[in-house]
């Protein structure tokens, strides 16, 4: 019966994609389950936790929250298409290096709602940094972390203490 | 030894092993993978605390031979999880003690159906009266398990608390709570399995340790141990929640797939994980306490309670770390502590990182300020007067061998902190704002590896191999969920076999290929299994000198081509060695005296909050943690465990409550249990002093759990030194603070009383 | 995931007049959804009655801020990412931009809309008590016209509003005359971000000649339904603002708030918070003259 749905469109990190799935049927389940790009993840499922972030024509979503039929004709980026051609994003490498990352589980919406930061605010200060970040939870980290990684893919250290002020 | 040269690999922050999966999201977490032919299944739980199922009736809206439907007479072999008692059904058979126990199981491969199917099918129940609370157990006027309500008590007892008492020139007596704690990975609990009839059950799973799921299925289906296999995906975080539950879940997801003939996987959502999984147990302490003019310790009595929940689980060995964490890093020549681990029809309490540390040292380090303020002491201080030292004896008659170094981390942290002139400067500026600023500080230690003889009875093995293709693996069942497991073992195995770090890997967590090196808990993974990739590693080159011509000097090529002369004339190029002792580690486990851990991490943690009188709310404005771990082998993923430890007791001390209703979480959505943001966390400075520890790996102890245990009574004695009030229970949330700091016109008095505390 | 997608239809007829056509030939039968913060919530917990759905997100006539003489005019299709990024809004009436940065975070303000806030009629709903603190009007259209509606008038009851069935919010009039005002809004919630309010405070004053000429309080979480405290605004009314008479409008809240109990907090907290929010407020206004 799934095939009688008809056709929503939408591109998906610079490619066109095309469903057949109930208009109903959640963003964040599209593309894990019928796009298999399961680097989205599911944290809550109420929009609390920021695992399932995307960007949707450029403005960050929780894409449990999202019916797919909005998304319909969307420009959708997710953590899938941050790497180009194998190379880390600047985020992704900032995030390694500083320890950003833990049980991994919260990167992925981590590193979205990181980059739509960083895109609004190329240089953002701490405060700004922690605004950006606050629908993402981390329960592994602190945030500590996060923030200096994101700092460091920034090359800013306005408003903010080295790295080695945290531990040495 | 590979020592003697300077470490390349260990100190140094080597980026995290899997790291680069993790940041592409190409990591497979167990939703993440689909098998051919997979169906879903889901858990048709309990509605009421406890009572007699008297009937289970399934609906006619509801095609129920597209499903696949199993109940406890569904289970080949033994209804109950494999831990230290066997008590806990896997599957409720007549009877169930807590809300949300399991009770039927259903499989579909539309999982969309299945929820419908779940509220399709009815239970009748015989409601028998619940038991709620550690006051209604102990009373025992309703017994809910056992004859007695008590899964386990202990005695732990030094010199003479009577002698004590009667030379004191104060006594002391308080009493102290901490609530649950949900753990709050963000990866939900989720399994698939698969079982056929030659090869037996296979099991894909979020989990900690291995072989406990391994125990539990054999157990479950009767299978022989080569009959089950379970392999660890990667995690989303644990913190103690995937100890033990994994059984419970990779039980139901194999005897459904058992039953239905596919693959099956089951997935909590956030609400059931949070409806149905363990918690941190809750406690009642009471303290009583006996000084000298000084300010010397004489006594310490202490009555310790935790409330354990329907069944068993490890409340036993939770109950045991809390009462050997009671009397915090003090020295006292009389101690008693009576410590009681309670059942009630509540989801059964488990592990959680530091596993009873934490509500112990809640209640010492709480105390220890209520003390001083009542004798008139600079509570800094006061600890200064009884700390343990080199050489003193702890409660359970531990020699302090190894050097304890606490007045010079507290004189770090004071430093650091700049902790008197804050503490005086918002003494003066307090009464002037509706901001009242503190100071507090705690004192600890957290026992690294299992309790008393654990270790011994665990006797974990491990190892090292090569392969082929010129990798050493590191043979573990050890698991990676954040906490740094494959960058730390590996960075240990290079660093001894004087490898790159990029040399090395891990060997797939699969019971299949890698031996039992026992549970990835109690802080015991760098010190206890990284010291067997050590020796492992070093008996790996011993060989290789022996057998294939390594010389001592030998360049990476060099390693390698001596492992392929190894391989031609010997066959495979591996290393496995078992855990032994550290010398003169002796524990009775009847008197509950001797070396209750092979070795201890120290800490000082300093929390400065801001209480807002308009609000009532608490915040921690800044945090500093000193503390003494042994060698740091990853100062990035040391200093990340540490922030990460505090963040979550921030949550633990002001944000995070477990509220039940008849028994059943209330508030099982993310939205309701508020855990700190990241507009929450303060900003925290992390320090370590390093002594190494000659029998941990590459000289680690353990760094886990340690930054659990202070961040509660820290951030409580700042509140008491901003306010002047000394609350003695966690969660402490704004309208608790309200209720103790509003003032009170005299029309208003229905607020009613709480027992309080007699200091 | 517990809702199940089949179950349930939903139309996008990308435009304005398409909708209330659709509402208005079978008038309760299709649901509104726009940045689906609130809905696709309870669909992922089964708990989705709605059956029909019709999606107002990405409609352009509901989505805008617009700058007229003497009012601003903002769309109820705008997100609180639009109202915060609006400069002009931002300045005049901040309020309305401090409420918008308060909606759980980033990602939830670029999808939730201050007509899917309003229309919700959360107890607790954070752009409220800045809608009631500025006086504004909510209009409301249908194939049958459109109506303007005093916002203070929208709520009749828990969850319960003036919308008929055949209705939908289109958009929010705020008057540009608060320039003198003193302005005061402070959310209380168990934490900094992603937080639901336990209680919180929107407060605009306006003191001439020493006396307090014009004033209102929107409160959130103090009733069942955001709503203007009246005892309190009338006990200052006319008043200087002095000891007593903070004293006499924090009794006045105290009298008039109708919290509850509930898991997020209890009623006496509430209550009680509420009235040092309106403390602060008024020590502030009888402080400082205003610029």
């Amino acid at each position: 019966m799934s095939a009688d749905w008809p056709a929503i469109r939408f591109i998906v990190n610079g490619e066109s994609r095309a469903v057949r799935v109930p208009a109903m049927k959640r963003l964040l389940d599209v593309l894990r389950e019928d796009l298999r790009l399961t680097g989205t993840k599911e944290g809550c499922g109420e929009g609390e936790c920021g695992s399932c972030s995307v960007r949707m024509n450029g403005e960050l979503v929780n894409s449990c929250l999202v019916p797919v039929l909005q998304a319909e004709g969307a420009e959708i980026e997710t953590v899938e298409g941050l790497s180009s051609n194998g190379a880390l994003h600047p985020l992704q490498q900032a995030f390694l290096e500083c320890g950003g990352a833990q049980c991994g589980i919260c990167t992925p919406g981590m590193l979205m709602a990181a980059t739509h930061l960083l895109a609004r605010n190329p240089h953002p200060s701490l405060a700004e940094i922690r605004e950006g970040l606050a629908g993402n939870l981390c329960r592994c980290t602190g945030f500590i972390r996060i923030f200096e990684s994101v700092i460091a893919a920034a090359g800013s250290t306005r408003g903010h203490r080295g790295p080695a002020d945290h531990a040495r | 030894m590979g020592m003697s040269q300077k470490n390349r690999i260990v100190g140094a922050s080597v980026p995290r092993k899997e790291g680069i999966d993790k940041l592409l999201g190409r990591a497979r977490y167990v939703d993440d993978i689909e098998r051919e032919g997979m169906w879903h299944g889901a858990t048709v739980r309990g509605s009421i605390p406890r009572g007699f199922i008297r009937s289970i009736r399934f609906d006619r809206r509801t095609d129920w031979s597209e499903f696949t439907v199993v109940t406890a007479a569904d289970i080949p072999g033994k209804n109950h999880i494999q831990l230290i008692v066997a008590d806990q059904p896997c599957l409720a058979d007549g009877v169930v003690n807590h809300c949300d126990e399991p009770i039927l199981l259903l499989a579909h491969p539309d999982k969309h159906k299945l929820r419908q199917a779940v509220a399709g099918v009815e239970i009748e129940y015989e409601p028998l009266p619940p038991v709620f609370t550690i006051e209604e157990s102990e009373r025992q006027d309703v017994v809910v398990w056992g004859s007695d309500n008590l899964f386990k008590s202990f005695l732990l007892e030094k010199g003479d608390v009577d002698v004590g008492f009667a030379a004191a020139a104060h006594i002391v007596e308080s009493e102290y709570r901490t609530d649950a704690q949900e753990h709050l990975y963000i990866e939900n609990n989720g399994v698939i399995a698969e079982y056929d009839a030659e090869s037996g059950v296979t099991v894909w799973g979020s989990l900690q340790c291995p072989y406990y799921v391994h125990r539990s299925l054999v157990a479950v289906f009767a299978l022989s141990e080569d009959k089950v296999r379970v392999i660890q995906t990667e995690t989303g975080g644990a913190f103690g929640g995937k100890e033990d539950y994994p059984s419970m879940i990779a039980s139901h997801a194999a005897l459904l797939a058992m039953k239905s003939g596919h693959p099956v996987k089951v997935v909590y959502d956030r609400m059931e994980d949070l409806a149905a999984t363990t918690k941190r147990h809750p406690s009642r302490v009471r303290q009583r306490t006996a000084l000298d003019r000084e300010g010397k310790l004489l006594a310490m009595e202490i009555d310790l309670a935790t409330d354990g929940g329907a069944y068993s689980t490890l409340s036993s060995t939770v109950l045991s770390r809390a009462t050997l964490h009671a009397p915090g890093p003090y020295l006292c020549q009389n101690v008693r502590v009576r410590s009681r681990s309670w059942a009630t029809n509540t989801v059964p309490y488990g592990a959680f990182r530091g596993f009873g540390a934490p509500q112990a040292c809640f209640a010492i380090e709480r105390h220890m300020d209520a003390i001083a303020a009542q004798i008139g002491m600079d509570p800094v201080e006061l600890r200064r007067r009884n700390f343990l030292h080199d050489g003193d004896t702890t409660a359970t008659e531990q020699v302090m061998r190894e050097p304890v170094i606490l007045d010079r981390l507290l004189d770090r942290a004071l430093a650091e902190s700049d902790f008197y002139s804050k503490r005086e400067r918002f003494a003066r500026e307090n009464a002037a704002t509706p901001i009242k600023r503190g100071m507090g500080i705690a004192a600890f230690y957290h026992g690294s590896g299992f309790t008393g003889s654990g270790e011994r009875y665990l006797n974990s093995l491990a190892g090292v191999d090569v392969t082929p293709e010129g990798k050493v693996r590191v043979l573990v069942s050890s698991t990676e969920f954040g906490q740094g497991t494959n960058t730390v073992l590996t960075q240990i195995a290079a660093e001894t076999l004087r490898l790159h770090y990029e040399d090395v890997t891990m060997a797939p967590p699969d019971t299949g290929i890698v031996p039992n090196s026992g549970p990835t808990v109690a802080s015991r993974t760098a010190m206890v299994v990284g010291r067997l990739i050590e020796r492992a590693s070093l008996q790996l080159l011993e060989m290789l000198r022996a057998k294939a011509a390594l010389g001592n000097e030998y360049s990476r090529d060099e390693f390698f081509a001596a492992c392929e002369r190894y391989r031609a004339g010997h066959g495979e190029v591996g290393s496995l060695v078992r855990y032994e002792a550290p010398p003169g580690i002796h524990w009775d486990d009847q008197r509950y005296r001797g070396e209750a851990y092979p070795a201890y991490a120290w800490a000082i943690h300093v929390a400065q909050v801001a209480v807002d009188t308009v609000t009532y709310s608490a915040e921690v404005e800044e945090f500093w943690a000193v503390q003494e771990a042994g060698r740091i082998i990853n100062p990035v993923l040391a200093g990340g465990q540490v922030e990460g430890g505090i963040a979550q007791a921030i949550g633990y001390a002001l944000y995070e409550k477990v509220i039940l209703q008849n028994g059943h979480m209330a508030n099982s959505q993310m939205t309701n249990y508020i855990m700190p943001t990241a507009e929450d966390v303060p900003p925290i400075h992390v320090f370590f002093e390093e002594i190494p520890f000659r029998h941990g790996g590459c000289g680690a102890k353990g760094i886990g759990e340690l930054p659990h245990d202070g961040p509660a009574p820290a951030i409580l004695n700042a509140i008491m030194d901003a306010t002047g009030v000394s609350f003695t229970r966690i969660p402490l949330l704004p309208e608790d603070l309200f209720a103790e700091l509003a003032p009170r016109p005299a029309s208003v008095s229905t607020r009613p009383v709480e027992e309080t505390a007699t200091v | 995931m517990r809702g199940n997608p089949e179950a349930h239809e939903l139309l996008a007829p990308g435009n304005l007049a398409a909708v209330l056509a659709l509402l208005a030939e079978s008038p309760g039968e299709w649901t509104p959804i726009a940045g689906g913060t609130e809905l696709m919530v309870a669909h992922a917990a089964g708990r989705l009655d709605a059956k029909k759905l019709v999606s107002l997100w990405g409609i352009a006539e509901m989505r805008f801020t617009r700058s007229e003489a003497d009012r601003f005019v903002i769309g109820a299709g705008a997100t609180f990412g639009d109202l915060r990024a609006h400069a002009e809004l931002a300045a005049e009436l901040p309020l309305i931009a401090k409420a918008a940065s308060w909606i759980g975070a980033i990602a939830n303000q670029n999808r939730a809309t201050i007509g899917g806030n309003l229309v919700n009629g959360s107890p607790a709903a954070d752009s409220s008590p800045a809608m009631l603190a500025y006086d504004t009007e909510v209009e409301l259209i249908s194939v049958r016209g459109t109506r303007r509606v005093a916002y203070s008038a929208f709520h009749t009851g828990y969850k319960r509003n003036v919308l008929a069935p055949d209705e939908l919010m289109l958009a929010i009039h705020a008057p540009r005359r608060f320039a003198k005002h003193r302005q005061y809004l402070r959310k209380v919630g168990p934490r900094r971000a992603m937080a639901i309010a336990k209680v919180a405070l929107g407060a605009t004053a306006l003191v001439e000649n020493g006396a307090v000429n014009e004033i209102r309080l929107g409160a959130a979480s103090l009733a069942p339904f955001p709503t203007r405290l009246h005892k309190a605004e009338a006990a200052l009314q006319g008043r200087q603002v002095t000891a007593e008479t903070i004293e006499t409008a924090c009794s006045e809240l105290l009298a008039e708030a109708r919290p509850i109990d509930d898991i997020r907090s209890t009623a006496e907290y509430r209550r009680h918070v509420g009235a040092n929010l309106l403390k602060e407020f008024l020590l502030e206004l009888g402080r400082e003259p205003v610029p």
